[in-house]
């Protein structure tokens, strides 16, 4: 009974430290973050005590940084501040929309990109609007610091290349090249408070012809985890995203995907608006790539 | 009755005077008692939605510290059968076998243990250190396969009551229905165009926000007090005391806010746990559901499939109609089928119909009320059928309805003949309402569908006790969910001739108020509103005979006009009319304290008629149904406060909705349910709905005082075919199944062609 | 039990309080505070009954630890009124009948001055979508709507 325990380390390195000696005494410890998944599982699926690791007191998981070519943001800020950030905003839209579609309002002010990673959860909103923007993980751990790109953090349902001692200090995203937009859309039943049956993330870059010179693309809860869709990219590219090549990267959207049949939809229903959500949010990308100095 | 009585206070919308505590947080609801010496229970659940238990070691529970009481099934005396009464129906060993196993666990959730420890986590830790060795059964999920004759029983004893003889076999058919008139296949003939189909509609919850909690304390004698959430602190008070068979003296109730029930908490879960644990830890226990609690093992409503069959002339006068209806009852025998069977036809004028239905036991939650038990299930197939009749004969379904609608005189399906009722004016508003004569939008679809639902009277009792100061205090039973304190002192307010103000009313408990049957049935406003009109005049009679006596006139020589004793026109002119509060301020010399009080079993609760239409969108690439306007008009009788019954009919129209568009129980294969909790038991968000317009026809009640309908339950009827009626003429693709979720719609509009 | 000792600040006033590491803000408000006017609905951040603010930022008290609020100020419904009395969000929610059966009012009342303080004008659609995470069950949302743009006016033009 009871065992469970809590800590909110200053730093970094405090995090590092109190995870590996968790690790090497055989005792669990999971990092804390917003919480809206870890309070949820703990009351529910998920009751086993260990040492809640609360990163909040950490100041680079509260940081945002947009001065360089690189933007940073820290696991732990909450979707709500991200938000209201004219600046990210403009520069991300889509991965903002996505950060925008986690829970309520409420959730918003709890929530924060790194949790939602973590999670890992097929159907995490901000995951496939990440892998479109190439945004990398930063990832802290007893051996220093490394980084992978968001595609390659996730790697299963619920499981992430995090390894033992190891916590998500933040994320890393290159600076948008001109003509570059993204765009996320998700679909539920209700218009809020729900689960992605499906999820797209567009990102896209126009030259000053309104071609498109790059593109990335990926999919949610339409797969074990969400999937960056070379082919649907690659269907862009070269084209002005008119309505075939917009079919063309929706058909290769539904083509990567592996759905399951569950409470939230069907394998056929989840392959078939895939495609619908690719090609609504690459068209809204490309509207805004147009608008974006293209 | 006349609809020119000029009320001052009927039919405005004052503030409720119980609000300011609601809406700053100190109104106490179910779980915000808190007692000195208090512990807390919690109950161990079903992991299997078919076993039997085949042994339960609560010894290593029973051996923890911060453990003061452990029960199972074992700890409950062997109940009596008979009747529960009230609402829900059923039998009192099925209800004392539905909050605690006995032999066999029914559902998934079904509780098999309980707890009193010194915390929740405590208590939590208790539970896993419980030890229940099952067998496990196949379980019985759907309801044309528990109605074969093969299938896996739940109730080996069940055997099927009302059929002509007592079958020979059990079965999980509890109970079957027929109900019908004239000569169908008569009818049938006589009918030019006929349809049928079969409409699949899902189990569907409450979802009132509040779980169920209590908190019981038993004292050594067996004296105990239960405070918790309940739509009828009496009837709960009843079921605890044939469960645990005690003494209903030694029981009392005390009614807490309540947080919506809808039906759900018209019967007892937590109640008689908590007192047993309490009587057996020697200390108040509060007891509190979890909304995953709440959906798996308290009562949803049926679900239901239901064929129709429509016949009708090419002028659209229907010629007969045929209803067969299948109800689960979940666990326990007791599903809405008769009212059920009872609405189906009841807004229409028919010669002959018949109607077959039946009440089935199925491995899921024991079905409770739902707000219109029954209706919105039959009623839902019947008004699609109603609207395929109206697009095959190129008629307005309104005019369709108007054909064909019941009104005074008409003989109802179950029996009496309709005194006043409103439905075919509600069809005439509809028809030239401007939401109704406005263009469809483009790529949207209107819905048009009738609701009804009969309503009902029952036991109430009420006192009106005159302050010293001419304030007036109610003390009723009758637990207020919806604003009912502010009806019942305007009514008082209007009776009497008094400021609404200056009325207060209590919702008082089981000892010290009389018996008033469950806020339900629609009958709180039109019943328990009739017994405080009674007991207001009640004291008129008192205030005139004080104000006869202090005059030395006789009584009949005194009228009562704006809160005033006045002599009447004729006797002494020079008297001054004595105000209520210069009666009260007086009564010590003329005879003691004001106490008027009515007790009653009201009859006469008017029938219930809504009309709905609603606009609705559907994206023919995903199947996603949007809401673009809802249209309800409903018969209130005699609206008391006019924006709580827009608000009756504004909150059952989203829940109709929900049920229409997302709303289901979803389960596996082993009978768990998939979607227990509020992110995937999709109710309606505030993002999901429009404004939803109301008009409130008033056609008088003659049976009330001031003309009240009750206008609970009805509002939820119509809304079920409003949408589906509003996505087939969207889409020109009639779906039967409900809900409206997407994967369904857009599979339906592939399978017709894209 | 591996009791924590926490001091926080609840609607101005300095509370001191022992939780377990696990247990939320809700329940410690509730259980151990008497702070009972924050409502518990599903206790899984899907209903916001028990919407409190935390920093002035909107969350759900059942999502927060109450391990986690040393330090923070948190407001409950029971801080909304004033000396002054109610809040123009009270009155205005009872003027509308935005209540029936009232458990999901505390929640509202709070996100609803989250809302106006951020946006004091917000047209319907934002205030709908802003208050998706408070179900209510009785109302259909409608007169709730009606009283949240009447209480923006008020406070943005007061009378």
């Amino acid at each position: 009974m009871g065992g469970f325990s809590y800590a909110a380390p200053g730093s970094v390195d405090e995090v590092v430290t109190l995870l590996g000696e968790h690790a090497r005494a055989g005792r669990r410890a999971q990092v804390l973050a917003g919480g809206t998944d870890l309070l949820v599982q703990m009351r529910g699926v998920d009751r086993t005590p260990r040492t809640i690791v609360d990163i909040k007191g950490v100041a680079e998981t509260g940081t945002l940084r947009l001065d360089g070519a690189e933007i940073f943001i820290g696991a732990a800020i909450p979707s709500a501040v991200l938000n209201d950030h004219a600046e990210l905003a403009a520069l991300f839209p889509g991965l903002l929309e996505s950060a925008d579609l986690i829970g309520s309002t409420q959730i918003q002010g709890r929530a924060s990109l790194g949790g939602n990673l973590c999670n890992a959860s097929p159907a995490g909103d901000t995951i496939p609007a990440l892998i479109a923007t190439g945004a990398r993980t930063v990832i802290a751990g007893p051996a220093g610091r490394r980084e992978l790109p968001v595609e390659d953090f996730v790697v299963g349902v619920g499981r992430n290349a995090l390894a033992a001692g190891e916590f998500l200090v933040g994320l890393k995203l290159a600076r948008p090249a001109p003509g570059t937009a993204d765009a996320y859309l998700r679909f539920t039943p209700r218009t809020e408070m729900d689960i992605a049956v499906a999820g797209c993330g567009v990102s896209v870059t126009l030259d000053t012809n309104g071609v498109c010179t790059a593109a990335r693309i990926g999919i949610g809860a339409v797969a074990p985890r969400a999937l960056l869709v070379p082919a649907a990219g690659q269907a862009l590219v070269g084209t002005r995203i008119d309505d075939a090549a917009l079919a063309a990267a929706g058909a290769a959207c539904s083509a990567a995907a592996s759905p399951i049949t569950d409470k939230r939809g069907t394998a056929d229903y989840r392959r078939t608006i895939i495609a619908v959500l690719c090609r609504r949010a690459a068209a809204t990308a490309r509207d805004r790539a147009r608008g974006a100095g293209a | 009755m006349s609809e020119a009585i000029d009320y001052k206070v009927i039919g405005t919308s004052p503030i409720r005077p119980d609000g300011v505590d609601k809406v700053t947080g100190r109104a106490q609801y179910g779980a915000d008692l808190n007692l000195p010496n208090q512990i807390y229970g919690k109950v161990l659940r079903s992991p299997h939605a078919h076993a039997r238990i085949l042994g339960i070691d609560t010894s290593r529970a029973r051996a923890m510290p911060g453990v003061f009481a452990v029960i199972t099934g074992a700890d409950f005396p062997e109940s009596e059968r008979g009747a529960i009464g009230g609402e829900g129906g059923g039998d009192v060993s099925d209800l004392a076998k539905n909050i605690m196993a006995r032999d066999k666990v029914l559902y998934h959730g079904h509780a098999v243990a309980a707890v009193a420890a010194s915390s929740q986590s405590v208590a939590e830790a208790a539970l896993a250190a419980i030890e229940v060795r099952y067998e496990v059964l196949p379980p019985v999920l759907d309801l044309l396969s528990a109605m074969q004759p093969d299938a896996p029983l739940l109730d080996p004893n069940c055997f099927t009551k009302n059929l002509p003889e007592k079958p020979e076999r059990p079965s999980n058919i509890a109970a079957v229905m027929k109900l019908g008139r004239g000569n169908v296949d008569e009818g049938f003939a006589q009918a030019d165009v006929i349809v049928e189909g079969e409409y699949r509609i899902p189990m569907a919850h409450q979802g009132y926000i509040e779980p169920h909690a209590c908190v019981a304390s038993a004292n050594e004698q067996g004296q105990t007090t239960v405070w918790c959430c309940t739509q009828g602190h009496f009837e709960f008070r009843a079921m605890t005391a044939k469960v645990l068979r005690m003494n209903i003296a030694d029981l009392k109730f005390i009614a807490s806010e309540i947080g919506g029930g809808f039906g759900g908490k018209t019967v007892v879960y937590l109640e008689p746990l908590a007192v047993l644990l309490s009587r057996k830890a020697r200390r108040p226990v509060k007891m509190m559901m979890t909304r995953e609690e709440v959906f798996r093992a308290t009562g949803p409503t049926s679900g239901a499939i239901c064929r129709i069959r429509l016949g009708a002339r090419r002028d659209g006068t229907f010629t007969a109609a045929s209803a067969w209806l299948a109800y689960e009852a979940g666990a326990y025998a007791g599903a809405p089928m008769g009212p059920g069977a009872m609405t189906v036809f009841a807004p229409y004028v028919l010669e002959h119909f018949q109607v077959e239905a039946f009440d089935v036991l199925v491995n899921k939650p024991k079905v409770a009320a739902y707000r219109a038990p029954g209706a919105p299930q039959s009623m839902y197939a019947m008004e699609c059928a109603i609207d395929e009749l109206s697009i095959r004969l190129g008629i307005d379904p309104i005019d369709l309805r108007l054909k064909n609608a019941a009104e005074a005189g008409t003989q109802a399906p179950y029996g009496p003949k309709f005194p006043p009722i409103g439905l075919k004016a509600c069809l005439e508003a509809a028809r030239v309402h401007p939401n109704y004569t406005r263009p469809v939008p483009a790529g949207a679809g209107r819905g048009v569908a009738v609701g009804f639902w009969f309503n009902v009277g029952m036991q109430s009792s009420a006192e009106v006790h005159i302050n010293e100061n001419g304030t007036v205090t109610l003390v009723e039973g009758s637990p207020d969910i919806g604003g009912s304190r502010a009806s019942m002192c305007m009514m008082a307010a209007e009776t009497l001739g008094v400021p609404y103000e200056q009325i207060r009313a209590l919702i008082g408990d089981t000892e010290s108020t009389g018996f008033s049957n469950v806020t339900g049935g629609s009958r709180t406003t039109f019943a328990t509103g009739m017994a405080v009109v009674r007991a207001c005049e009640d004291i008129i009679a008192q205030c005139k005979a004080r104000a006869a006596a202090t005059w030395g006139v006789d009584a009949d020589q005194v009228l009562w006009e704006d809160g005033r004793a006045i002599p009447a026109p004729g006797v002494n002119a020079e008297l001054k009319p004595l105000s209520l509060a210069e009666i009260a301020g007086n009564a010590a010399r003329t005879g003691g304290p004001l106490l008027g009080r009515a007790s009653l079993n009201a009859q006469g609760a008017g029938a219930g008629f809504s009309v709905n239409f609603a606009d609705l969108a559907v994206d023919r690439e995903t199947g996603k149904v949007d809401v673009l306007a809802f249209t309800a008009i409903q018969d209130a009788g005699k609206a008391i406060h006019r924006a709580y019954v827009e608000g009756q009919i504004q909150g059952g129209a989203a829940q109709g909705l929900g049920w229409a568009l997302n709303e289901e129980y979803i389960y596996d294969e082993q009978g768990v349910m998939q979607n227990a909790g509020f992110l995937d038991y999709r109710i309606p968000v505030a993002s999901d709905l429009p404004m939803i317009d109301t008009q409130i026809i008033e056609v008088p009640n003659p049976s009330h005082p001031f003309g009240v309908r009750g206008v609970g339950e009805t509002p939820i009827v119509a809304p079920l075919a409003a949408a589906a009626n509003a996505v087939a003429r969207a889409t020109g693709v009639r779906i039967h199944d409900l809900p409206l979720a997407p994967p369904r719609v857009l599979a339906a509009l592939e399978a017709a062609g894209g | 039990m591996n009791k924590i000792q926490i001091e926080t600040a609840i609607n101005g006033e300095v509370v001191e309080f022992l939780c377990e590491p696990q247990q939320s803000l809700l329940e410690v408000l509730r259980e151990t505070l008497g702070r009972t006017g924050t409502k518990e609905g599903c206790a899984t951040g899907d209903c916001g009954a028990c919407s409190v603010l935390m920093d002035g930022r909107l969350v759900c008290a059942c999502l927060v630890l109450a391990a986690e609020t040393g330090g923070h100020a948190i407001t409950t419904i029971e801080g909304i009124a004033t000396d002054a009395g109610l809040h123009p969000i009270q009155q205005k929610f009872l003027e509308h009948a935005a209540l029936q059966c009232g458990i999901c009012t505390p929640g509202l009342i709070v996100a609803t001055k989250a809302l106006l303080e951020k946006h004091p004008e917000p047209d319907e659609t934002t205030i709908r979508y802003w208050l998706a995470g408070n179900l209510c069950r009785c109302t259909g949302y409608d007169k709730i709507i009606r009283a949240v743009q009447d209480a923006a006016r008020e406070l943005a033009h007061p009378a």
